[in-house]
């Protein structure tokens, strides 16, 4: 270093890409698709869009929440070689569950922060059609004595843990994803997220889906209320994991079960890549800089109620940045639940106006390695279209965590 | 070898008889072990024996698991502390080796069963390569040791699941549920039925015919798990993930034995038999050095049986069972009586003022009893009971009975006049028993003229339910009226404690204490729903609140109100009765009118009445859980250590069974006195001295306690005067 001073920590964002989102389902249209090919044309698309050497991409970091069957052996990694990315280009797959997306961006930030990476790809995959949830099992549910100590319970009871906790109800939850519903379509019509979509191609060439196609934007009040709760037999019944949450909020006299498929986040099948660089990589290659990131962060929070992690991760990253709820324009936090973001917005005393203004995975689906990386595009988009500076964007993660990020136009 | 008898017959094939001197019942000690261990050395080794029948020399039955005593002894160290686990793994282990020498001696074994065979009898049984079964409805078989704070420990839990699969074998396991024979037969935990009394001949014959089936299914290459087993196998995922949230309901966290062996079965499945057996002894060994399973053996096993074998009975007081009984009101409780004297062979004269009550309590013995059609009750046999009892309204009709239990109104001179009444037909000798919960038995003993013959004989509703009987003497009761009355409860085999006079006995008085305290925290504007979370993680079956619903906010309230008129001055009053009062004047009594604590929509689930939060306003502070439960638990704790020093209670034995089976006190505890042993009274004193001083006198400790806290005593083993000296 010759005694210069030390460059000061910067990182940008040059691109953000991600796949539409199919059912994932036996009919969703991306249920043909295998996830690598997701994974390999999002790796394309950046390269084409950029123009880049690939052998200037010093690591490419895909989250993926079940990195078995067909997303097992390091995905990151192979989709390097099947996108023809330079060999020399490593690749490394990661998992913080429902926020490896932008905690793979994170850590791409993190490696051009620190010098290691002058441009990095952070990005993740899922087809939750072809690999369902859960494939790859783990301790935490299915080692009693782990299950034991750890008070294990599904996600959906956690969040129905936290909309009986904040007294959040059935009809405040129907309300949001109504809501939701309607924001996505109106921003589909607008052609809100033309800029980061790349439509899914088929071995022939041919686009087999260009659209979220998870959307219900006819979903209303009364035809929410038709649905029945997802989470009652398993809390109440079999196996009963309410008694666990009870033993852990025993100031709870019975959980009150209110999310069921129209009001929790959609399974859908996606991908997603956001390319992060120094200043220099940029000059480059005549990139602009979209958005400078200010601040990472990832905490832990109480693992049964789960998904509470946003709030405090939004603390840390407000602290970490030197900034006040106030320097934030654009609020994201991912729609895993209704209660997930309706407490959010109770504990931040934020205005549904400045959050998710365009949806979220309770229209769109939320293809959990992918999502991270996708809500974080969406609020890029949505920060140039409008002309705001900053957004503070955030997921809920299993087994209590949460993983965010500040970002601010250049 | 005194525990086995071996003989070989022209065939080669030898014959393992077992039958452990001094014991009623085959159990495991260290000579069956070391017989055991001579015996497959010879097996193996000796090339004229061919293959190996087991059975049993007793006509009690096959086997029932580890003999007790030597249990105790393992799991005592040098200088009497209790060992860490890695300290009695080996000991523990010897069992499981020795199981596993006989599944791989080299030689077919067969194993004849007759008669019970259940804890390490079945685990043997699971050892052999074959389990013939002659065909009982008595027998039972199977691995109940969870319910008794342990884990199948001779290598069950590692050879059941192999057999019937992980999920169907943790049902079986995790509530200790055991198989009839054509169950197991079914289920293919036993190879086959045979007539009763033909099992070793048959398995003899079995053995002729297989010489070479020697070898275990899990022991051949390429065996599967019925239904599958490992991480990648997503119906044993889900098997895992569900079983803990299903005990967790029933145990709230308080066992540790249906925890260890979930972790057992879950790491012990996918590996071979050798190394699978050394996590389950591991496990084992956890659950043994814990003291949970040892309080739990000695009040629910060792000291529950010893009551029923008549701990407390008069030794020189010869047999007095009762065969033909004289009912006094043919009410709820005297209906529940007569139906269980009845099932137990006696003749009962169900006596009520009123015909038509006497005949509705008949109706009662014939409801319960027709429930049990088809459950070991035949048609003829209701018939035959039905026929022993006898409603009446006639005084007359008492004549020849020998014990007499009065269940009538709970008023002291109604009570007098049927007792006198009673005393004009039968005569003061015949014992006189009555069914009061609240009433002084000394002062109802004045009614009968020989008042040595007069006694308490508390039951719990519902009696065809309820294991407990609670026998109260009053100050002049004599020691033919225990015997009557203890004979009585061992006919209907019921368990029966046995203590002194006092306002609400023994298990009135300190349960009433759980449901004054929960009210007493409501009053204080605590969360109602922690209140009940803490009862029931407390280990109590429902909480305060709840319970209090059950047996009525109005008889709360007019027992207080009746300890107050009799007391006077001298009633001390508490915080709950003015809340108490209040509820009954709102018309909240309780379940019964579908309003108390709680709401009883029609049709719907029970919920907390919400109007309890304006009556009172909720604290700004909360108190965390396990204060709640600290008061719950030594609210209790504290009444019964004061019905240990005024001396209502003799023994802690009938303290810790009485609160048990009385009013389901904790039972992983092995109730309050163990308890309080176990965590040390120089700690109940300091717990309890601090909530005094935050919450009042009532958990001021007594003087015993803290004398007992000075001299390092415990209720169980007193060491006081070895400390004094």
């Amino acid at each position: 270093m010759g005694g210069e001073e030390w460059i000061a920590m910067e990182a940008f964002i040059y691109d953000a890409v991600r796949t539409p989102r199919g059912r994932g389902k036996a009919d969703g249209s991306l249920h043909e698709i295998t996830p690598i090919q997701l994974a390999t044309q999002m790796l394309e698309a950046v390269r084409d869009r950029t123009q880049i050497d690939t052998a200037d991409v010093d690591d490419v970091i895909l989250g993926c929440v079940s990195p078995v069957g067909e997303q097992g052996a390091d995905i990151a990694r192979v989709a390097v070689l099947n996108a023809d990315y330079a060999q020399t280009v490593p690749g490394v797959q990661i998992n913080r569950f429902c926020a490896s997306g932008l905690e793979a961006v994170n850590m791409a930030a993190a490696k051009v922060y620190s010098g290691e990476a002058g441009l990095a790809i952070g990005g993740g995959v899922e087809s939750m059609s072809r690999v369902p949830m859960a494939s790859d099992g783990g301790a935490w549910a299915m080692d009693p004595a782990v299950a034991y100590k750890t008070y294990f319970a599904p996600q959906g009871i956690g969040a129905d843990v936290i909309a009986t906790k904040f007294g959040i109800s059935r009809d405040d939850a129907d309300a949001y994803a109504v809501e939701s519903q309607k924001r996505a379509k109106a921003a589909w019509d607008e052609g809100r997220f033309a800029k980061s979509i790349v439509p899914v191609k088929d071995v022939i060439g041919q686009v087999v889906l260009d659209h979220d196609e998870h959307m219900r934007p006819d979903a209303t009040m009364q035809s929410l209320a038709a649905l029945n709760p997802s989470f009652t037999a398993l809390g109440e019944e079999m196996p009963g994991f309410d008694a666990v949450a009870l033993l852990r909020y025993p100031e709870l006299e019975k959980i009150n079960h209110i999310h069921h498929a129209g009001n929790s986040s959609g399974i859908v099948d996606g991908a997603a890549a956001v390319l992060v660089g120094n200043r220099e990589m940029g000059e480059k290659y005549g990139l602009k800089p979209r958005a400078r990131i200010r601040a990472m962060a990832s905490i832990g929070s109480e693992p049964l109620i789960m998904l509470t992690g946003p709030e405090f991760v939004a603390g840390k990253l407000l602290s970490r940045a030197g900034m006040s709820k106030s320097d934030i324009d654009l609020w994201e936090l991912n729609e895993a639940f209704a209660s997930v973001v309706l407490r959010y917005m109770q504990a931040m005393d934020l205005d549904h106006g400045r959050i998710n203004v365009n949806g979220g995975a309770i229209a769109m689906g939320h293809p959990l390695g992918a999502t991270g990386a996708m809500v974080l595009g969406t609020a890029l988009d949505e920060l140039e279209r409008t002309a705001k500076g900053t957004a503070l964007i955030n997921l809920c993660v299993g087994a209590g965590m949460g993983t965010g990020i500040i970002i601010e136009r250049v | 070898m005194n525990t086995i008898r071996f003989d070989i017959n022209a065939d080669g094939i030898a014959t393992l008889t077992i039958d452990v001197p001094d014991q009623s019942m085959n159990v495991i000690g260290p000579d069956f072990l070391a017989d055991l261990d001579a015996a497959i050395t010879r097996i193996s080794s000796e090339e004229a024996i061919k293959g190996a029948v087991i059975a049993s020399g007793k006509d009690s039955g096959f086997m029932a698991g580890m003999d007790l005593k030597y249990f105790g002894s393992m799991l005592v160290s040098d200088g009497g502390k209790r060992p860490a686990p890695a300290d009695i793994f080996d000991k523990v282990f010897v069992l499981n080796q020795l199981f596993r020498r006989l599944e791989t001696c080299g030689k077919p074994i067969a194993c004849a069963i007759e008669g019970t065979c259940v804890g390490g009898g079945f685990e043997l049984a699971l050892a052999c390569h074959r389990r013939i079964v002659g065909d009982s409805p008595k027998t039972q078989l199977g691995l109940p040791e969870i319910l008794i704070g342990l884990f199948p420990g001779g290598g069950g839990s590692q050879r059941l699941p192999r057999i019937m699969g992980v999920q169907a074998s943790l049902m079986y396991m995790l509530q200790g549920k055991l198989f009839r024979p054509a169950e197991a037969a079914m289920l293919k935990i036993v190879d086959s039925l045979v007539p009763q009394g033909t099992a070793v001949e048959a398995a003899r014959e079995w053995v002729k015919a297989n010489p070479n089936a020697s070898v275990q299914p899990w022991d051949v290459k390429g065996y599967k798990v019925p239904g599958g087993a490992g991480g990648f196998n997503p119906a044993f995922v889900q098997t895992m993930a569900g079983a803990l949230p299903m005990t967790l309901k029933q145990t709230q966290r308080n066992m540790n034995a249906p925890i260890a062996l979930l972790s057992a079965v879950y790491e012990g499945i996918i590996l071979p038999m050798d190394r699978a057996i050394r996590i389950e002894s591991k496990y084992f060994a956890k659950v043994a050095a814990d003291p949970q399973a040892a309080n739990m053996i000695r009040s629910l096993f060792v000291n529950k049986q010893a009551a029923e074998r008549g701990a407390r009975r008069p030794k020189d007081q010869p047999k007095a069972p009762t065969r033909k009984l004289a009912m006094l009101g043919a009410g709820m409780m005297g209906a529940g009586i007569a139906t269980v004297a009845a099932q137990a062979g006696m003749e009962v004269v169900l006596f009520d003022r009123d015909q038509t009550y006497a005949e509705k309590g008949k109706a009662h013995v014939e409801e319960v009893l027709k429930k049990r059609l088809g459950r070991g009750m035949t048609p003829e046999k209701m018939a035959e009971t039905l026929a022993r009892v006898t409603p009446t309204t006639d005084y007359a009709a008492l004549v020849g009975a020998d014990f007499v239990i009065e269940a009538v109104f709970e008023d002291v001179a109604i009570k007098a006049e049927v007792t006198k009444k009673v005393e004009e037909i039968l005569g003061a000798d015949t014992i006189f028993g009555s069914n009061t919960s609240t009433l002084p038995i000394t002062k109802l003993a004045k009614a009968w003229s020989k008042p040595e013959n007069f006694i308490g004989i508390h039951f719990f509703s519902p009696v065809e339910k309820m294991p407990l009987v609670e026998v109260i003497l009053g100050k002049e009761t004599g020691p033919a009226a225990i015997a009557k009355a203890l004979d009585f409860v061992a006919q209907i085999k019921k368990t029966p404690i046995v203590v002194n006079d006092s306002r609400g006995f023994y298990t009135s008085r300190c349960f009433g204490t759980y449901v004054q305290e929960g009210v007493e925290m409501v009053a204080e504007g605590i969360n109602p729903a922690l209140i009940e979370n803490a009862g029931r993680q407390l280990g109590m079956p429902v909480g305060p609140l709840a319970v209090g619903d059950e047996v009525s906010i109005e008889l709360g309230h007019k027992i207080v109100m009746a300890a107050q008129k009799e007391l006077g001055d001298a009633y001390v009053a508490q915080p709950s009765d003015a809340v108490m009062a209040r509820m009954v004047e709102l018309g909240r009594l309780g379940r019964k009118s579908a309003r108390g604590w709680y709401d009883y929509p029609e049709g719907g689930r029970k919920h907390l009445w919400p109007g309890l939060t304006e009556m009172f306003p909720r604290a700004a502070v909360q108190p965390n859980v396990e204060e709640v439960k600290e008061r719950l638990l030594y609210r209790q704790l504290i009444e019964c250590a004061r019905c240990f020093e005024e001396g209502v209670l003799e023994t802690p034995e009938d303290g810790d069974i009485g609160a048990i089976f009385g009013w389901g006190f904790a039972p992983y505890t092995g109730g309050p006195f163990a308890h309080m042993d176990m965590v040390g009274i120089g700690h109940v004193v300091a717990v309890l001295e601090r909530l005094a001083e935050r919450h009042g006198d009532r958990f001021a400790p007594t003087v015993q306690l803290q004398d007992m806290a000075a001299s390092g005593a415990t209720f169980y083993h007193p060491v006081s005067s070895r400390a004094a000296a």
